[in-house]
């Protein structure tokens, strides 16, 4: 074995990687169906609504639209998430089931921009 | 100014953490400084198209393009870690002890340059991008930035370079005999962080659903978004929840890289080989 060349190393992670991603395309769900809707505005450095709510062990998708005339970074450190919004577009940040509780939201660009996520 | 500082401090303090290591895993290898920049470089640059392109970026996969592709090159950068491991695992001991023996700089592979200036490039776009984002952000904001603004960016960049110099010199002051152990297991823990950090973007994306349960909170004792909590999650990829499918490949990424290296080390004549 010590005599491998360089070449079938190559191939070796090759084949690993190529595995881990059919793995993981092999893993997409369909479990957004289920997910509860919530929708945020950044508008004049606020979101609106200030105050998100949710029901506790469902799957939240968060569609966040960027009003602002700058860049957001929609970001949650409770929630583990960060997701850059461009001007005047949408996205969605995906939600784990969570415990009841309150979960921060904040734009990270502009850090006086701050809401919560209150899940029951 | 104070944002503005934070912001690129944080940024090039992740980066440099890498540039860091990268340049002690280098250190006396001709021709690094140039490979090391040109990473740095291309990196800068990559950040300015991603930055310019976020928009139409973020649209593609259905409104998960920032994930997917935060993820691919988190992948290729997990690749070109574990290939350099292995490749310095065959090629390290013996460059090490021509080193010493000639006691002066030898040419190594350029190929293990190429890929060490990859993850720093790679390294360099992504958290490159968000600082021109959001110091592009104030300066719309502001009509034409201001002052106040350059001068946090500057200091958060020079205090980030810092943190860069201090990571390089403190793995210097490593015995050489123990700095090639402590820099593969380095770069073996920050290939598996990124591969964890890569499923978390494709968690995000809803592309990885399986195993996606809480394996452990350690929240209450370092959050992740702690100045801590950060470096290590950059360094060995702490993460205070991680999902159960972050572990295994997390796991997984140690596990492959460690069996690529036996199984591609050079053979031992000099050194009884452990069974």
């Amino acid at each position: 074995m010590s005599n491998c060349s360089g070449a079938l190393n190559r191939r070796h992670i090759l084949a690993v990687i190529l595995l881990a991603s059919a793995a993981a395309l092999a893993a997409r769900g369909a479990q957004a169906e289920d997910a509860v809707s919530l929708s945020l505005t950044i508008k004049d450095g606020k979101f609106e609504p200030a105050e998100l709510h949710a029901p506790a062990g469902r799957a939240l998708e968060i569609h966040v639209t960027n009003l602002n005339t700058i860049p957001s970074e929609f970001e949650s450190s409770d929630l583990h998430f960060e997701k850059i919004v461009p001007v005047g577009k949408e996205a969605v940040v995906r939600v784990r089931p969570q415990q009841p509780g309150r979960y921060n939201l904040f734009d990270d660009f502009h850090r006086e921009t701050q809401g919560v996520l209150v899940v029951q | 100014m104070l944002a503005a500082l934070i912001i690129v401090f944080r940024e090039v303090f992740e980066a440099g953490l890498i540039v860091g290591i990268v340049m002690a895993v280098t250190a006396g290898v001709r021709g690094r400084a140039l490979w090391i920049s040109g990473g740095v470089g291309a990196g800068i640059l990559g950040a300015c198209v991603v930055a310019l392109f976020t928009g139409g970026l973020s649209q593609l996969f259905g409104g998960t393009g920032q994930e997917v592709f935060n993820a691919g090159i988190l992948g290729f950068a997990v690749v070109m870690l574990t290939w350099h491991n292995v490749w310095m695992s065959r090629h390290g001991r013996e460059l090490a002890e021509e080193l010493r023996a000639a006691g002066e700089a030898v040419v190594a592979g350029s190929k293990s340059l190429l890929a060490l200036a990859i993850v720093v490039a790679v390294a360099v776009l992504r958290e490159g991008s968000e600082v021109v984002l959001f110091l592009y952000g104030v300066a719309a904001a502001q009509g034409g930035g201001s002052w106040a603004m350059v001068t946090g960016g500057f200091a958060g960049l020079v205090l980030g370079s810092l943190v860069c110099l201090l990571t390089y010199l403190g793995l210097l002051s490593i015995p050489s005999r123990y700095l090639f152990g402590v820099t593969s297991a380095l770069i073996a823990f920050l290939a598996a962080g990124m591969a964890a950090q890569a499923i978390a973007f494709l968690e995000q994306a809803n592309i990885v659903t399986a195993l996606d349960q809480t394996m452990w909170n350690t929240s209450w004792l370092l959050k992740d978004s702690s100045f801590l909590g950060r470096a290590l999650h950059t360094l060995i990829g702490y993460v205070d929840q991680p999902t159960a499918m972050q572990v295994v490949v997390y796991a997984l990424t140690l596990a492959v890289i460690a069996i690529l290296m036996k199984l591609f080390a050079t053979p031992q004549a000099q050194r009884p080989r452990a069974a």
